[in-house]
């Protein structure tokens, strides 16, 4: 019976559910959480817009590192494997994720790839699981994988004003990598000062730094960032 | 555009808390959304429209309630102003979303034949 206007009709139930409609990819991603912090793994979801540099990052690392740590990575894209091939090539364990026509990845996705192959295997015996989301700086950003970290990608030649544009992915970001850093000399209009003050303005811990995939310039400092990382998430 | 899989979200949820009640004669969906849920209320709703008679709700009807976001400091609960840088002018302490981060199903209003 309605009670909640007091028509009392007797035909009219409310329900009361209070709920978030992501409540279903949440328990999924609960579920995986359970799984990397119980194999040791730090995984992170890697985000930002096709073309930004999310590819050349991890490959970057991949060279940095040199075989210091072992790395596994899933790569989210609506067509080809073409991101999964270029990490393989890296020395990075891969997978590809094809998504078809979804713009983002959530975390049955991410669960179903885990149950194909040897890719399970390679992330339960890997230090840092990559998951490269499908480039998108919008939809990517409300779906929970399992991850301990959102890295946002955001590449200099992307303009100053993206974080204010895109304030939903900036504020669950824990790192902003800023790359192609080797162009800022071929960009007037961009100043990496600037870009700084306006991720202060979405993300509440803002945290950014600077690499060129090209040059090498900053991957330590990415390094670096893995490192206190995975020794945080040991001591939690 | 990920809105059409929360509308299936949306209607799964649905599915799942009308069950006990025996009628799928669901006339009003009451959704919160919040300011910074990431999520478009006119993208929504119009994904809602596409996709009710296939999921079986042609009767219902979308009311959208949009969330402002508020920001507060986590140390000192002071609010900070969205758009600001987002610390705390009084404590230096980091922001904390308080509302409007979310994407909520509140209420489903049902018809039954008999209660």
């Amino acid at each position: 019976m309605c009670d909640v206007c007091g028509c009392g009709d007797p035909h009219k139930v409310t329900l009361e559910v209070h709920a978030s409609l992501l409540s279903d990819n949440d328990r999924e991603a609960a579920h995986l959480r359970e799984h990397f912090v119980g194999s040791g793994v730090l995984a992170l979801n890697i985000m930002g817009s096709p073309g930004s540099g999310k590819t050349a990052l991890l490959e970057a690392t991949s060279r940095a590192l040199a075989g210091r740590l072992r790395l596994a990575a899933v790569s989210g894209d609506l067509a080809t494997s073409l991101d999964a091939e270029r990490l393989s090539a890296a020395g990075v364990f891969s997978a590809p994720i094809t998504t078809g026509s979804a713009c983002h990845l959530d975390a049955a996705m991410v669960h179903h790839a885990l149950h194909e192959g040897s890719l399970a295997a390679a992330v339960r015996g890997c230090d840092v699981f990559f998951i490269e989301n499908v480039g998108n700086l919008v939809c990517p950003a409300i779906y929970d994988l399992g991850q301990a970290a959102n890295v946002v990608v955001l590449s200099v030649t992307e303009g100053v004003d993206k974080p204010l544009k895109y304030p939903v992915m900036f504020r669950k970001a824990d790192l902003v990598v800023l790359t192609k850093v080797d162009l800022l000399p071929h960009l007037p209009g961009v100043s990496v000062s600037v870009i700084r003050e306006n991720l202060a303005r979405v993300m509440p811990s803002a945290r950014a730094i600077e690499v060129s995939a090209t040059s090498g310039v900053g991957v330590s400092a990415f390094l670096d960032w893995l490192d206190a990382r995975r020794a945080s998430s040991k001591r939690a | 555009m990920h809105e059409v899989s929360l509308v299936h979200a949306l209607f799964d949820q649905v599915d799942r808390a009308i069950a006990p009640h025996g009628s799928k004669a669901v006339r009003i969906l009451k959704v919160r959304i919040g300011d910074l849920a990431g999520v478009d209320a006119e993208l929504f709703a119009t994904a809602f429209d596409g996709c009710r008679s296939e999921r079986g709700y042609v009767a219902a009807a979308l009311e959208l309630v949009t969330e402002p976001a508020v920001w507060r400091c986590a140390e000192c609960g002071a609010e900070i102003v969205a758009g600001s840088v987002l610390r705390c002018r009084s404590c230096d302490g980091e922001a904390r979303l308080a509302a409007g981060g979310d994407l909520i199903l509140d209420r489903i209003e049902l018809e039954v034949a008999d209660v």
